[in-house]
């Protein structure tokens, strides 16, 4: 039985496991985060909102619910009974404040969940607390929360990534068991990889998107953010399915991930042999860090080392990822921000003159510099005159880049790169400097605009930063990237690694 | 590519957003920058392209037309800065003049 001030550190799949064998108790496993995040969030701010009664309510009634299944010996439906989440904060939870990041939804009490939140509460996960993003998602590095920057554990003066860096540095602190982020552009993969933790951005269409704050709609996806592979896989599978709440969920039968992955691990010697990789060369490119390339190229021939077959590949337009994603996710922005009009939710200004004066002074109030620079943007993008030459081309070149991958995949399984061009970066260096913050997501815009699965995970370090090695599959693939991601992790130990929190 | 703080004022106007002349002026400088880093699109010659919206096939969701529980009309109201004092609706400054 693991000592009580290791409970934090737990994934969920051996938490679930000790709370079905009766080993721990969902109390004493919530206490024990609860008293982490005392601890040490006061430093890195992972969390806007922790749900502390709420959380231990309800971890009294899981354990009661854990003994009643241990004496009928059934555990059916309840993978996570007992094990306490961490949900960033454009997830809408019931009757718990959720704000996006953001003052103009201050003190915003969601009326119904998520459809993640639902499936996770039904496979008896508890919500621990919010976590902080970005606001509107909106950022790499959660420096644009309307409610204050989290911080890296790693480096207290470095970002953390964003835009789900609360819920990254949550994982990382082991100030959480297991977390969501959301991925419009990169959002839970740059984060995960700038904090040695594992990020997945599912397929598009994968997961429901019901009840999760809405930025670009065409790429927004919910991923799950963990200490290892294994969770990630476990909570996909609980997450993923159709929902008639949202008509992009695509109505394909879900894999159970976590066995896909077992099946990976019985094969021990060359667990890799005839995985086709490839690796893109316009992934290795000015500006990216020195150190970052060293790791991914280190990365790459331990794959090779596990019996897979390396191919170098070329994507050719990922160049214009980035100003295709730039055109497109403001435009799509500026239209769903609409609704944030001072009437149905939030605080309206209190300032003279009719119902527009107040409408634009309680959006200039709201929202802060990034989002009012996107809504611009998108705004601008979709205005008459500039909507071919803006918003339609990007839109062409979209196509040209999802068939990128389309090629790349009729050779290759799983494609392998960097996730960010550097490690985490200082803490206010790129914040003047809208671009510079974009060119954070260079590695990441791609995927998303392709609506292809990828995720993130532990592969090295630089002068003691995290570097992260992303995979990527095929739309609805998810089972090759998560297999050659096991099998890395299982034969390395960087995710084993903790930073060393005073 | 340039802008003019007219321009930006107008788009501004558009999205319901009060700036201030200092925002405006910032927001003049980043969104031309922005905006120059976008036209590299045009290196590409898209003509024979169809643009992409969604990465899933579009196609109309239907449903069975019954009536299924909806949010009662207190939890519509409940974040609502503003309501009549009977909590029934919506309150906003006068919107038609008199």
């Amino acid at each position: 039985m693991p000592t009580v001030t290791k409970l934090p550190e737990l994934t969920a799949l051996r938490a679930a496991e000790l709370l079905r064998a009766g080993e721990i108790s969902s109390v004493e496993l919530t206490r024990a985060v609860l008293e982490r995040i005392d601890a040490h969030d006061n430093k890195i701010h992972a969390y806007l909102h922790v749900t502390t009664e709420r959380a231990l309510e309800n971890a009294a009634r899981a354990d009661e619910q854990l003994r009643d299944a241990r004496r009928t010996g059934d555990h059916a439906g309840s993978p996570l009974r007992g094990v306490p989440m961490s949900i960033k904060d454009v997830i809408s939870t019931r009757n718990v404040v959720t704000t996006a990041g953001s003052r103009i939804l201050e003190n915003f009490l969601p009326v119904y969940n998520a459809t993640v939140i639902e499936k996770l509460q039904n496979a008896g996960a508890l919500l621990i607390g919010k976590t902080n993003p970005d606001e509107f998602a909106m950022g790499s590095s959660t420096e644009n929360s309307g409610y204050g920057v989290t911080r890296n554990p790693w480096d207290l003066e470095r970002v953390p990534g964003g835009s789900s860096g609360g819920s990254a540095a949550a994982m990382a602190a082991d100030e959480g068991i297991f977390a969501l982020g959301t991925d419009t552009g990169g959002s839970v993969r740059q984060p995960a990889s700038l904090t040695s933790t594992v990020g997945l951005r599912p397929s598009y269409g994968r997961v429901s998107r019901w009840g999760v704050i809405a930025f670009a709609s065409s790429l927004d996806q919910v991923g799950p953010m963990t200490k290892d592979v294994r969770d990630a896989a476990l909570i996909l599978s609980i997450i993923a399915g159709h929902d008639a709440h949202d008509s992009t969920t695509v109505n394909a039968p879900v894999p159970n991930y976590l066995n896909a992955l077992e099946l990976a691990g019985t094969i021990h010697e060359s667990p890799l042999r005839g995985v086709r990789v490839g690796v893109p060369r316009e992934y290795f490119v000015e500006g990216m860090a020195r150190a970052v390339e060293t790791t991914i190229r280190a990365a790459i021939s331990h794959l090779e080392s596990l019996g897979a077959e390396i191919h170098e590949v070329s994507l050719p337009h990922t160049a214009y990822a980035l100003p295709t994603y730039y055109i497109l996710a403001p435009a799509e922005a500026s239209a769903n921000l609409a609704r944030y009009d001072g009437v149905k939710y939030g605080p309206r200004a209190d300032v003279p003159g009719d119902v527009w004066d107040v409408m634009r002074a309680t959006r200039g109030q709201g929202f802060g510099p990034e989002v009012k620079r996107r809504i611009m943007l998108g705004t601008y993008a979709l205005s008459t005159g500039y909507y071919d030459a803006y918003y339609l081309k990007a839109q062409k070149v979209r196509t040209l880049i999802k068939r990128d991958f389309d090629q790349a995949f009729d050779q290759v399984d799983v494609l392998v790169s960097a996730a960010s061009p550097t490690p985490a970066f200082r803490i206010g260096e790129k914040s003047d400097d809208p671009l510079q913050m974009y060119l954070a997501d260079v590695f990441t815009l791609a995927q998303a605009l392709a609506g292809i699965p990828a995720m993130s995970i532990p592969a090295g370090f630089s002068d003691g930063l995290p570097i992260g090695l992303q995979l990527m599959a095929r739309a609805f693939e998810e089972e090759k990237m998560l297999r050659v991601a096991y099998a890395y992790e299982q034969t390395t130990d960087w995710h084993k690694r903790k930073p060393k929190l005073v | 590519m340039s802008l003019t703080h007219a321009q930006v004022s107008h788009i501004a106007d558009l999205a319901k957003l009060e700036l201030t002349d200092i925002e405006i002026e910032r927001m003049t400088q980043q969104l031309a920058a922005i905006l120059e880093y976008a036209e590299r699109l045009n290196e590409l010659d898209t003509d024979a392209i169809p643009p992409t919206a969604s990465v899933i096939p579009n196609q109309n969701v239907m449903r069975a037309d019954v009536v299924t529980p909806s949010l009662t009309r207190e939890q519509v109201l409940q974040n609502a800065p503003d309501t009549d004092a009977a909590h029934e609706f919506f309150r906003v400054r006068a919107i038609l003049e008199d």
